[in-house]
């Protein structure tokens, strides 16, 4: 089986998890197959991170059967632009 | 992403290239045909099995390989940060020996991908969630709920930024 293209998954993710920003790479180097995710989205608000990954898993259902790994970054919208504001 | 995510990549990505030597590069693949399926039946793979497992020591990894010879380098970013705490003493199976057991795990804990890492019985995440609870402080406190005093208390600062 073909796996996803990162452009797949980025677009799976904004539009299963309304988010506002996704970034996905995918990392051959480490395993091939493998995807590092980033996603900002509202929906996390309250979640802890285990829920905000089974979210991501969620929405990524049918990809996730093609794909080796899946490395996750997940946060708020108020995490993203704190995160950005501290950054040099 | 901060140096120190970076470098604890680079210490998986290279001990995987190293625990892979001699083993073709399709046997460490391809996970992802398992995220899905039907139960494990009895065996290996149950869901009493797997119960009995996480609850046999305060920390069990379900891990491609051994935490001596980890064969991926997420199973071996685990490894490398519970020896960063001085956790050297627990429980590890690895899936590859076991389909079962492979397919059973994650049914268990509806969770698509191994590493797997559990404290005191509880799925807590795969490498990523583990590396953040590494950072952000997290891990200190929950190793300290089980008794155990992560190492990093007692080392230098420095010894961090390796």
């Amino acid at each position: 089986m073909e796996p996803p293209t990162a452009e797949e998954l980025r677009e799976r993710l904004r539009e299963r998890l309304q988010a506002e920003h996704v970034e996905v790479q995918d990392s051959p180097q480490l395993c091939p197959g493998s995807f590092r995710v980033l996603v900002v989205s509202g929906t996390f608000r309250g979640l802890k991170t285990l829920q905000r990954h089974r979210l991501d898993n969620e929405a990524l259902k049918e990809e996730l059967g093609r794909i080796h790994a899946l490395e996750q970054r997940t946060l708020t919208p108020e995490q993203w632009e704190a995160e950005r504001g501290s950054s040099a | 992403m901060s140096a120190a995510v970076r470098a604890a990549w680079r210490i998986g990505a290279a001990a995987a290239l190293r625990g892979r030597a001699g083993r073709p590069l399709s046997q460490a693949a391809g996970d992802g045909g398992e995220a899905e399926g039907g139960g494990g039946g009895g065996g290996s793979g149950s869901r009493e099995a797997v119960e009995r497992l996480v609850r046999e020591h305060p920390v069990v990894v379900f891990m491609k390989g051994s935490p001596a010879q980890p064969l991926c380098g997420f199973s071996n970013a685990v490894v490398q940060i519970l020896r960063l705490h001085g956790v050297e003493d627990y429980r590890a199976h690895d899936v590859l020996q076991d389909p079962d057991l492979r397919l059973g795990i994650k049914n268990y804990s509806n969770w698509p991908t191994i590493p797997q890492v559990y404290l005191n019985g509880e799925f807590v995440g795969g490498c990523d969630i583990l590396l953040q609870m590494h950072q952000n402080g997290d891990l200190v406190e929950e190793l300290k709920k089980l008794g155990i005093r992560s190492a990093l208390l007692d080392a230098e600062k420095d010894q961090e930024k390796k």
